[in-house]
């Protein structure tokens, strides 16, 4: 615990020395304390890790003497959970941000340490910078090392029992890759800034971390979308929830600057835009953070919540301020060097793609921070709901699927008639045979969803034909069978080719959006064991109740889980059996009863879900559990007096109420009351998990190092060779 | 134990953070640092004029607008070839030709 405590002390002075060596180095143009300041970020990812790993292994063994394992793990949280429950606790979050940022800026700043000479001395000092905040937050206001109060306690409260989903183990550490790993563009561009070097070497240096914090963060949110929909039992996927809009805003401004830096590295346009866009994708990542930590707006994140806002206001006014005067005194510097040749241009259609989704994001910020803007203003809070932001999203997504169909296909510059009948005809025509085939289906009575569809059709269609194209001037150029041509061609342009695989899978999330939001059949439905009743093509048979006790490997009562089977089944299908139930985890008030508690604390849903590409079948059950309440409170008398006369020890009273758990759940599956059900019948629900993973795949690819840059070190004749090619004289 | 791994960490940190400030290596670091930005904006520009070839083989660029492209950007890449061999070689390099 000290020498968890003592890290971070270390840490916040490698911060301040670091920031100390980079700036009076590169003031100086003494290379070697810019050196020392680039190692002080190797330092302070060491030192950060210790601390993490102190932290960790104290939850591994359940150390009940960390105030934060007891309140936050317990010995019935299972090993799995207990090593993810470091970052359900503010402090360990904290920690895990701080670890991440230092060692994403590690190796940012050891790939470029013999590059950005003149720019990296100040990204250092201002990566450190925000890792000096987050050690500030360490050490004088969150510290994930006090010890707990008074004797240590033979168990904790445990992990909330919503956070025991699988893709919560990996979901945070996501989110936060992706916001730390934005902080490296953003430093950069402050050290670019400056240092007044505002050509595109700084862009293409941070492009792999910008698309690694692009891949990480948008990762990020489809596993929180995955566990909303299979977790919290609401029925959906998205709920426009501030700490999710909060995750959404910085990945798509950073979709913007993704696009927006081509063009100023193949044309140098857009320098001020980019700068502003990179500038703001950092802020909006902090912004992220300060939206889980400060609790200042109702969310599903609510465990997150705490007191930390002020000091994050500060950075955050802070990082804006210096971000608006380092552009606002830069701006002559900043002037393109090109003017937009045509508005039938690609540069102009990313041009139009950038202010479409970044109107998205100012829609997505105001709606998110329009209860505290309402209540400023009028005294009352009011809230934005999902259907207004649904009527102004969901145009802006509809114009940007068709900007991601028009980007691979137009021509730069100026496009002619000919080029547009050229590469326009088969995707049109590919849009238009999806259109037809939705119609067939009976989409006609959603116009929005309707147009999406052709859209998308229209992206695919695009990107085949590029794929085709490319494969043939492969085999005129190379003379190789397609399958190594394709293989070659996308190999050869991994940035490309990626980036359309992106689109496609972007694509097929929004088909997959529309069609599950359009179409859905939604129905809460109460039911006694043996009842029927049909939704959205379903027959659904409540065939019986189940309850049982779950125990923890160390032998204590873990939850109870009151659930249903059901038996599903649609059209002529044979008939297939749905479990659902609902878990109880005990609470630790200490005002609840020995029974009692169990039925307070909180309860989480397990889904049965039956997945497929044409639709979800997914049902929860809320049990009624009043009907327990008389057992429930004769249960806890019991306890009460047998404590009171000092009649059990421990061993007895842990046996004894395990049987009356026992009992009453045997009581529930026995002689069960109606329980509400929630049925949903989604179509293509799978189809936006599917393209969410062919979007990562795309940004892996584009990702992955080019065989030029795995073998950097070429010979000056092959060199040679390309000069002679360009028969420019000697 | 805890002071141990304080200590540790102490004069790892300490060791790491100050071994510029002992190195006597500086002039060779900056020859080599000047290679290295020489060397990715090479592989930039190779980038550039494949990328270019492959606009103008699918219909993106006009083949005048291709031919003027390919040309400018060839002459940057032979720039930054010459100023490659103008520095220092070091061991297994060859010279420009």
């Amino acid at each position: 615990m000290v020498a968890g405590r003592a890290c971070l002390i270390v840490a916040l002075g490698i911060c301040l020395y670091g920031i100390g060596a980079s700036v009076y180095g590169a003031r100086s143009g003494r290379r070697e304390w810019v050196a020392s300041g680039r190692r002080a970020v190797y330092a302070l990812a060491g030192v950060s890790l210790v601390a993490f790993l102190i932290l960790q292994a104290a939850f591994l063994r359940s150390d009940f003497s960390f105030a934060l394992v007891t309140s936050h793990s317990s010995t019935t949280t299972p090993a799995f959970y207990r090593a993810t429950a470091v970052w359900s606790s503010q402090e360990g979050s904290l920690l895990l941000w701080l670890t991440l940022l230092s060692l994403w800026s590690s190796l940012m700043l050891f790939a470029t340490r013999r590059r950005l000479r003149e720019i990296a001395p100040y990204a250092t000092a201002v990566l450190l910078g925000l890792g000096g905040f987050f050690a500030i937050l360490l050490v004088f206001y969150a510290s994930p090392f006090e010890r707990t109060i008074g004797p240590v306690p033979a168990e904790g409260v445990g992990l909330n029992p919503l956070l025991r989903h699988p893709s919560m183990m990996i979901h945070p550490p996501m989110l936060y890759s992706g916001y730390t790993l934005f902080a490296v563009p953003f430093a950069f561009a402050v050290g670019a800034l400056v240092a007044r070097r505002l050509n595109a070497d700084w862009i293409r240096h941070t492009r792999p971390f910008t698309l690694t914090a692009w891949f990480f963060l948008g990762m990020g949110i489809v596993l929180g979308a995955r566990w909303s929909y299979s977790e919290l039992g609401w029925g959906g996927y998205w709920a426009w929830d501030p700490v999710e809009n909060a995750s959404l805003m910085p990945w798509l401004t950073g979709t913007a600057f993704l696009h927006s830096a081509m063009i100023q590295e193949k044309r140098g346009m857009l320098k001020v835009w980019n700068a502003s866009l990179v500038l703001a994708t950092g802020v909006l990542a902090i912004l992220g953070t300060f939206l889980v930590r400060s609790g200042i707006l109702e969310s599903i994140h609510a465990f997150g919540a705490s007191t930390l806002g002020v000091p994050f206001l500060v950075l955050i006014a802070l990082m804006t301020a210096g971000s608006v005067y380092l552009v606002a005194t830069r701006a002559p510097q900043l002037r393109a060097e090109h003017r937009l040749d045509s508005l039938l241009s690609r540069e102009a259609a990313f041009l139009l793609n950038n202010l479409v989704l970044v109107l998205l994001c100012v829609v997505i910020w105001w709606g998110t921070f329009f209860p505290l803007i309402s209540e400023a203003l009028t005294g009352h809070r009011h809230t934005f709901g999902p259907p207004m932001f649904d009527k102004l999203t969901v145009p802006l997504a509809i114009v940007l699927v068709l900007l991601s169909g028009i980007g691979p296909l137009i021509a730069w510059r100026r496009a002619t008639v000919a080029n547009l009948r050229r590469n326009f005809v088969v995707p049109v025509g590919v849009g238009v045979a999806v259109l037809a085939l939705a119609l067939a289906l009976g989409a006609g009575s959603r116009p929005d969803a309707l147009i999406m569809f052709a859209f998308a059709g229209f992206v695919v269609g695009g990107v085949g034909q590029e794929l085709v194209r490319g494969v043939r001037a492969r085999r005129v150029m190379a003379r190789e069978p397609v399958p190594l041509a394709l293989v070659s061609l996308v190999r050869r342009n991994r940035r490309r080719y990626g980036g359309y695989l992106v689109h496609v899978g972007m694509a097929v999330v929004f088909v997959g959006i529309a069609a599950s939001s359009s179409f859905a059949h939604e129905r809460d439905v109460q039911l006694s064991a043996g009842d029927s009743v049909r939704v959205g093509g379903y027959t659904i048979d409540y065939v019986r109740p189940t309850a049982k006790l779950v125990a923890a490997p160390n032998g204590r009562l873990e939850r109870i889980d009151l659930g249903a089977d059901m038996r599903v089944a649609r059209g002529g299908e044979a008939p297939r059996l749905v479990h659902t139930e609902r878990s109880y985890f005990p609470s630790v008030g200490p005002m609840l009863g020995p029974v009692s508690r169990f039925f307070e604390g909180e309860s989480t849903s397990e889904v049965g879900l039956r997945a497929g590409l044409e639709r979800d079948f997914w049902i929860t059950v809320a049990p009624d559990t009043q009907r327990l309440d008389a057992r429930v409170k004769e249960g806890d008398r019991v306890f009460t007096r047998a404590d009171k006369a000092g009649a059990l020890t421990d061993t007895e009273r842990n046996e004894l109420l395990g049987q009356a758990l026992s009992g009453l759940a045997g009581s529930y599956a026995k002689n069960p009351p109606a329980a509400t059900f929630r049925v949903l019948v989604s179509p293509m629900v799978t189809w936006i998990w599917l393209g969410a993973i062919v979007v990562l795949l795309g940004a892996l690819i584009a990702l992955w190092p080019s065989p030029r840059a795995v073998g950097r070190r070429v010979t000056a004749a092959y060199a040679a060779r390309v000069g002679r090619e360009a028969r420019v004289p000697a | 134990m805890d002071y141990v791994v304080i200590f540790v960490v102490l004069a790892l940190v300490v060791v790491v953070v100050s071994a510029p400030l002992r190195s006597r290596k500086r002039e060779e670091a900056a020859e080599s640092a000047e290679r290295a930005e020489l060397e990715a904006a090479r592989d930039a520009k190779y980038r550039e004029i494949r990328d270019a070839e492959l606009d103008f083989r699918t219909g993106k660029l006009s083949e005048p607008d291709w031919r003027a492209l390919d040309r400018s950007l060839r002459a940057e890449a032979v720039g930054i070839l010459r100023r490659l061999d103008d520095l220092p070689t070091s061991e297994g390099d060859a010279r420009f030709p």
